[in-house]
């Protein structure tokens, strides 16, 4: 199935989509809970629009087997630098969210409730 | 309500940006020169045919133990964080026991975890091989590890010896990083090990050794955080 649009940048429209969503939710919401979920779905976002920036047209993954043999690599592979790149990514972006969720805890634990409103100590 | 107006002034001026990023954007037709280095020189120098672990495990091996470190950061800082409330909680009356699990979990979970746990062992040995690797690995094998706590709610994991093994396999990991140091041409440079028949399950010198260590490592940590927020 062709669409015209190529699908990186379908995917990049995705990424973007799903980053403006994480935005809006982050600043519109005002329990805890949902702002941590709009985090993560604003860091998928961008972890989308990384790996789509490697894709290389018609190219497959840069695994090199019975389907991308050695001579063809250079030319039928995707860039593979972005792809470890969110691997990082992901893995920092898991820790942050773990160390959100440990804090939404603590705040929940000391005024019963998740909402930011509770919360104006440090607000000026 | 001018709150909303500056949030939707906000979205409206990153979207702007965004479409501009996505006006700009040209799908690649060919790889840029580094890309190109990185594809022909994993399989040819260090003998893996997965590019992407070849770059995480040699080149930028040394940001892949900073990572692993802030993975350790993070499941100290929880301990830290929670670690207060529970016993707070245990003086307060204590947690009272957990309901078990229901029987479709239970006899799911004694199905499954088999399952879980030798396909997170596959998928981290074979990260030199195919799509894979040591955090990959260790995330399937931390989620075995939580549906284990879900089956049975009221087991204890033993976070002492995990986070033995952990300390283990990250001393293990800056040991092969120092051999790398010593015997080839730099820190963590997998090379010091024989290349092997490329394509062979022991094979890309020591990749596959600092792969399994670090899903040890991953998934020691990741059941370790898993724990403490169960607490």
């Amino acid at each position: 199935m062709t669409t015209g649009i190529p699908v990186s940048t379908i995917l990049m429209i995705t990424g973007f989509g799903l980053t403006l969503t994480g935005l809006w939710g982050m600043l519109t919401h005002r329990n805890i809970m949902r702002i941590i979920i709009s985090f993560v779905l604003m860091g998928t976002g961008f972890n989308i629009v990384m790996v789509a920036s490697g894709y290389v047209t018609g190219a497959t993954a840069p695994i090199i087997d019975t389907a991308l043999g050695l001579g063809e690599a250079g030319a039928r592979a995707i860039d593979p630098v972005p792809s470890a790149l969110v691997v990082t990514a992901i893995v920092i972006g898991f820790s942050v969210t773990a160390v959100m969720l440990a804090f939404a805890i603590r705040l929940y634990a000391a005024k019963k409730t998740l909402s930011i409103d509770a919360f104006t100590e440090s607000k000026w | 309500m001018i709150k909303r107006a500056f949030a939707v002034l906000a979205v409206a001026l990153m979207a702007l940006v965004f479409l501009g990023v996505i006006g700009d954007y040209v799908e690649l037709q060919a790889l840029r020169p580094l890309a190109r280095h990185y594809v022909t020189e994993v399989p040819a120098q260090l003998g893996a045919p997965n590019v992407v672990t070849g770059i995480l495990i040699s080149w930028r091996g040394f940001d892949t133990l900073g990572e692993v470190a802030v993975l350790f950061m993070v499941a100290a800082s929880i301990g830290l964080l929670l670690k207060k409330d529970s016993a707070g909680g245990a003086a307060a009356g204590g947690r009272d026991a957990r309901p078990p699990a229901g029987e479709i979990v239970t006899t799911g979970a004694m199905v499954l975890l088999p399952l879980i746990f030798t396909f997170g062992a596959y998928v981290i040995v074979n990260g030199h091989l195919s799509a894979g690797g040591g955090f990959q690995g260790g995330a399937i094998v931390a989620s075995g590890v939580m549906l284990m706590l879900v089956a049975s709610p009221s087991a204890t994991l033993n976070t002492a010896l995990l986070g033995v093994i952990e300390s283990a396999a990250g001393v293990l990991y800056v040991c092969l990083g120092v051999l790398g140091l010593v015997l080839a041409s730099g820190f963590l440079d997998p090379r010091f090990l024989p290349k092997g028949q490329f394509g062979a399950f022991i094979s890309a010198g020591a990749i596959p050794l600092i792969s399994a260590l670090l899903g040890v490592k991953v998934g020691a940590e990741l059941s370790v955080i898993i724990d403490r927020f169960r607490s």
